[in-house]
């Protein structure tokens, strides 16, 4: 298969021509293992899974690559603040792009290649049409500082925190694909000062135990949990920053429109121990799938509704659909029968 | 003229103290409004420090001014500055100059005592450095998440940035770096629906 059969052109703006194959819906991360939800640390190992599932790297790169890497870009002319590294994180940057260049080569070697002598590094994107020779930790033998330089190559989101005094710190981070929350304002937050917003987590404990859980991440231990919320149109940019330009698309949702335009959009997060600053790293990748391509699981057609349907209002306010949940519900109730559905959230063969 | 009770604090948002004299080799004091109470009072408790004071203060946006009383109070070097924008170069020098035992008092408003913290770790102190104790307006200092325009101030919830003109609300997030809540478009989804304006931060 040729790179241009494999991955998509399409947009993610605009005309929004994104599109999952059958393929990518079958393997798409649905986030619910019941038919409720409610939030929890929820963090597991972030191990090898099953072939051809997400999970099955410890990067996914999927058809949607070349295309999210365009749109990245395209998000970063328009507001270069979206990329911000403190001065002192450099070197977690440097962590980050040996985590990323190894893994993807090791992962895909069709696609992918590194090949080492000391700190002579070449690097080949074959996706992309880079050929890149460079000296690991020498920032003036890159085009721009190496947090920037590999993840204008990595599909999600990326955080870098340091950790000291018992903390972590936001300090570094490349965002474009944010459900609606802001670097530019967060950089240099500990960790409860960047998870403020989030209504009743916080007296659930939940930051507690989570910021301790990740106080203790080993090197070579990477964690994996899930988080979710809902967008309307294939848009991966919904920042706080362009809100102004993307929130009047909610107010025209119709019950004729609503299956191709309202996306269950899930973020697969994983943390990382960096192995010389010792930071965590944090990248957040984020898979949309239209309603109407997820009903055709029957299983996840059931749990969807009844997970949108009996959400507490304070959480469905907080992830922005509040004003459309009866659409919503209107929609998915066609297609659940009531009947039970199974454990964990894989689909029903 | 007492002391602020807050309500339960959002995470993001400092804990503001009292200010007690502590020994030093001198005193930088940045006081706004209402602030100048917590002044008189620490110098009270501890006449001595006075001499090694350099006392900055700047009258209230509410109209608050007690800068006759300010300098009377016997400060090795007081200024008296129109606004946090005008002096800040001055605070940033003594900041900088600043040696091993200088000591940092903010009070007033949250946001003067959020600017004298942020240019406090500029210049290298750790934030709680700083000792702060909150007097008067409760008025907020908020940085337009769009435009990223700040205006100070804000008293009202919604408000209408002062640089876009966007009609804003005050989400409870706050930036000790820019030390500034987040200020978000309300009439996004519906333009024009903007509520009443009420007064939250008086």
């Amino acid at each position: 298969m040729s790179l241009d059969d494999f991955f998509h052109d399409e947009t993610f703006f605009g005309d929004y021509t994104f599109k999952n194959s059958p393929r990518a819906i079958k393997r798409f991360p649905f986030p619910f293992p019941e038919d409720d939800y409610m939030y929890s640390v929820n963090m597991e190992p972030h191990v090898p899974g099953r072939p051809g599932s997400v999970f099955e790297h410890t990067f996914d790169v999927d058809e949607h690559y070349v295309a999210e890497m365009r749109d990245r870009a395209r998000v970063l002319r328009d507001d270069p603040l979206r990329c911000q590294s403190l001065p002192h994180m450099t070197l977690a940057g440097w962590d980050l792009l040996e985590l990323i260049m190894e893994s993807f080569a090791r992962d895909y070697p069709q696609w992918f290649s590194l090949t080492k002598s000391g700190n002579q590094w070449h690097w080949i994107n074959r996706p992309l049409n880079i050929d890149q020779k460079f000296t690991f930790l020498d920032e003036s033998t890159l085009p721009c500082g190496p947090m920037e330089y590999i993840t204008r190559q990595a599909q999600g989101d990326f955080t870098l925190q340091d950790q000291r005094n018992d903390n972590l710190w936001i300090e570094a981070g490349m965002v474009t694909t944010q459900a609606d929350w802001s670097l530019d304002f967060d950089i240099g937050m500990s960790f409860h000062e960047w998870h403020a917003p989030v209504p009743k987590a916080h007296e659930m404990g939940v930051f507690d135990r989570a910021l301790k859980f990740l106080l203790q991440l080993q090197h070579g231990a990477p964690v994996r949990r899930f988080n979710w919320t809902m967008t309307v149109d294939p848009l991966l940019d919904t920042s706080p920053e362009n809100y102004p330009k993307w929130g009047p698309g909610k107010t025209t949702l119709t019950k004729e429109n609503i299956g191709q335009r309202q996306h269950l959009r899930v973020e697969l997060q994983t943390l990382f121990r960096l192995p010389r600053s010792n930071a965590i790293a944090f990248p957040i990748r984020c898979y949309l799938c239209s309603f109407e391509d997820l009903v055709t699981q029957p299983k996840w057609a059931r749990r969807l509704h009844r997970v949108v349907r009996d959400l507490p209002d304070e959480l469905a306010t907080y992830k922005g659909f509040i004003r459309n949940r009866p659409l919503m519900v209107d929609y998915l109730s066609q297609f659940d029968d009531g009947a039970p559905t199974s454990p964990g959230w894989w689909p029903d063969e | 003229m007492s002391k602020t009770d807050f309500g339960p604090s959002i995470k993001s948002r400092p804990v503001y103290g009292v200010l007690s004299p502590r020994p030093g080799s001198s005193h930088l004091i940045v006081a706004d409004g209402e602030g100048g109470a917590a002044v008189e009072a620490l110098f009270a408790q501890a006449p001595e420090m006075k001499a090694k004071a350099h006392l900055i203060y700047i009258p209230g946006a509410n109209g608050t001014d007690m800068s006759t009383a300010m300098a009377a109070l016997g400060a090795g070097q007081y200024n008296r500055a129109p606004t946090y924008a005008s002096v800040r170069s001055r605070i940033v020098k003594v900041l900088g100059d600043g040696h091993m035992g200088l000591q940092v008092y903010a009070t007033g408003t949250e946001s003067l005592m959020g600017q004298v913290q942020r240019d406090a770790m500029e210049a290298g102190l750790p934030h709680d450095a700083v000792q702060t104790e909150h007097r008067g307006s409760l008025a907020r200092r908020v940085q337009c998440v769009h435009c990223k325009g700040i205006t100070e101030n804000v008293t009202t919830d919604p408000f209408v940035c002062s640089h876009c003109g966007l009609n804003l609300f005050v989400r409870d997030h706050y930036s000790r770096r820019l030390a500034a809540f987040q200020g978000v478009n309300i009439d996004a989804e519906d333009p024009g629906e903007v509520p009443p304006a009420e007064e939250r931060f008086k």
